[in-house]
């Protein structure tokens, strides 16, 4: 099992980089850095975009650091994996409807928008739910029980060829979506325990 | 289908880990780092780690703790105790916090619920209400001043909901470490008063408390301090009998699920014929 891989957790911020941070470390990887230097991030294998935090506020951020251009060409010209999570996800959108309608980075065309479940179901979203797997993705190639811990408000809408899982709340919510070597998960795998540890651990043995 | 969340709640106090009654008195348990490691490895679904001390001493949030605490914790958890700024969630969020729970701030600075939801997003934020029952009100109260607010708890949930609170957080002052199950008044008016998640807390004595506040609640997930420190694999035996009426998580390899249980939902000795059938198996460690 390869751990060498230069992994760089995007800091924009916000969100709970320091929670992927352990649970990255914990499977052994040595390479791993928490940082916005865009040098560090040129020379980086794979990508995780962290979430925790509203919308505005992290598009906000990722431009104020000069953040999003550098993605722009490491992801999209230079084709390296990237992961997002949570929020991290949603900002791959088009837009976001959360405080007021907001571009995204405009990777996966869709549209990032409130939860509106029928009555008895509270929001956020929050706790362990079951998703279902309805595409094939590296992400789950080794698990072998389906839940995950989910804490949104909001949920990526998308053309269903994007979305590689899904739960049920009352609605249909996106749990995971990939594009490429793009790819992005709604729930926490930093904080699904086991469960969560072994998607990580399939996402990198997938980046060559 | 989302499941009901099984959550321990750890109190900080001179940096260890205590048991509280009544909001009172506290005996000493032991480090936090390890009652995090243990309930980690036993499936805990959440953990809330509430530092009593630091809104009392006007200091700052541990943060060094805090670091060093989630080091090992592939679970969600919420930090509370003395946040009174954006820039301290800040650096909770960096130091290995998933929420952060507010308390005292919510009642007396109901600015930074707002700019914390709208910065960190409203999952981020959790409001925690201690309340107390007198007469036959209930009211919040003030663990700062020991006194109660003449303010009813739903009232405060309702209000710190449209202020962008994602998750409340209900403890009950009378029930606390006193092992007498929760108080179901009290959590279905908070329960009834919003549409965000409801935890509950304060009460829990064993599997059927957590049983009988599910079935008869709203709450999203239930919160036990003491019941689950003071007995090997606490959290894999309760979550088993919870688990025969209530759609939990199960994921550890320990999940007693031949096991029986007493009337206490205590474990017992399996017969002496089932024991002699036993043969050894091997588990093979789980990769991951």
């Amino acid at each position: 099992m390869k751990t060498s891989q230069r992994i760089v957790i995007i800091d924009y911020g916000i969100g709970n980089v320091h929670s992927i941070f352990n649970a990255i470390s914990h499977l052994g990887y040595k390479n791993v850095l928490i940082t916005s230097d865009l040098k560090l991030i040129s020379k980086a294998d794979v990508f995780i975009l962290p979430g925790v935090g509203a919308f505005d506020e992290a598009m906000k951020n990722l431009k104020s650091r000069n953040l999003q251009e550098i993605l722009n060409e490491q992801v999209i010209g230079l084709k390296k994996p990237i992961l997002g999570i949570c929020l991290g996800m949603q900002l791959f959108a088009s837009f976001s409807d959360e405080n007021g309608k907001h571009e995204g980075l405009n990777w996966i065309k869709g549209n990032v928008i409130k939860i509106e479940p029928s009555l008895n179901f509270s929001v956020p979203h929050v706790g362990w739910n079951n998703i279902f797997i309805n595409q094939e993705t590296p992400l789950f190639n080794n698990i072998n029980l389906t839940h995950f811990y989910f804490d949104h408000s909001f949920h990526f809408s998308c053309d269903k060829t994007f979305i590689s899982a899904y739960c049920e709340y009352g609605v249909k919510l996106t749990a995971s979506i990939q594009y490429n070597n793009i790819f992005g998960v709604q729930f926490h795998p930093e904080k699904s325990q086991n469960n969560g540890l072994k998607l990580f651990r399939s996402f990198f043995n997938s980046v060559k | 289908m989302l499941k009901k969340r099984v959550i321990a709640t750890i109190i900080i106090k001179n940096k260890i880990v205590v048991q509280s009654i009544n909001f009172d008195k506290y005996l000493p348990i032991g480090s936090p780092i390890v009652a995090i490691e243990f309930l980690n490895n036993w499936g805990i679904d959440e953990i809330i780690l509430l530092d009593i001390d630091t809104t009392k001493n006007k200091c700052e949030p541990n943060y060094e703790l805090v670091q060093l605490a989630t080091q090992k914790c592939f679970v969600p958890i919420t930090i509370g105790g003395g946040i009174n700024c954006i820039d301290q969630i800040s650096k909770l969020m960096h130091s290995g916090a998933d929420k952060i729970s507010l308390n005292y701030s919510a009642l007396h600075n109901e600015k930074l619920v707002t700019n914390a939801a709208k910065i960190f997003g409203n999952q981020c934020i959790v409001v925690s209400i201690d309340a107390i029952k007198i007469g036959n009100k209930y009211l919040v109260y003030d663990y700062i001043n020991k006194s109660a607010i003449n303010l009813e708890p739903s009232k405060l949930a309702f209000k710190v909901a449209n202020l962008g609170a994602g998750e409340i957080l209900i403890n009950s002052v009378d029930r606390d470490g006193c092992y007498i199950g929760y108080d179901l008044d009290l959590i279905n008016s908070v329960c009834n008063a919003v549409n965000i998640p409801v935890i509950c807390s304060g009460g829990a004595k064993n599997a059927n408390d957590f049983i009988e506040v599910f079935q008869m609640s709203n709450v999203s997930g239930a919160s036990a301090a003491n019941l689950f420190h003071f007995n090997e694999h606490s959290v894999n035996i309760t979550k088993k009998s919870i688990s025969d009426k209530i759609n939990i998580r199960i994921e550890t390899q320990a999940n007693y699920l031949n096991s029986t249980f007493d009337d206490m939902f205590r474990l017992q000795k399996k017969q002496d014929e089932v024991l002699e059938k036993l043969l050894f198996t091997k588990i093979d460690k789980e990769i991951i």
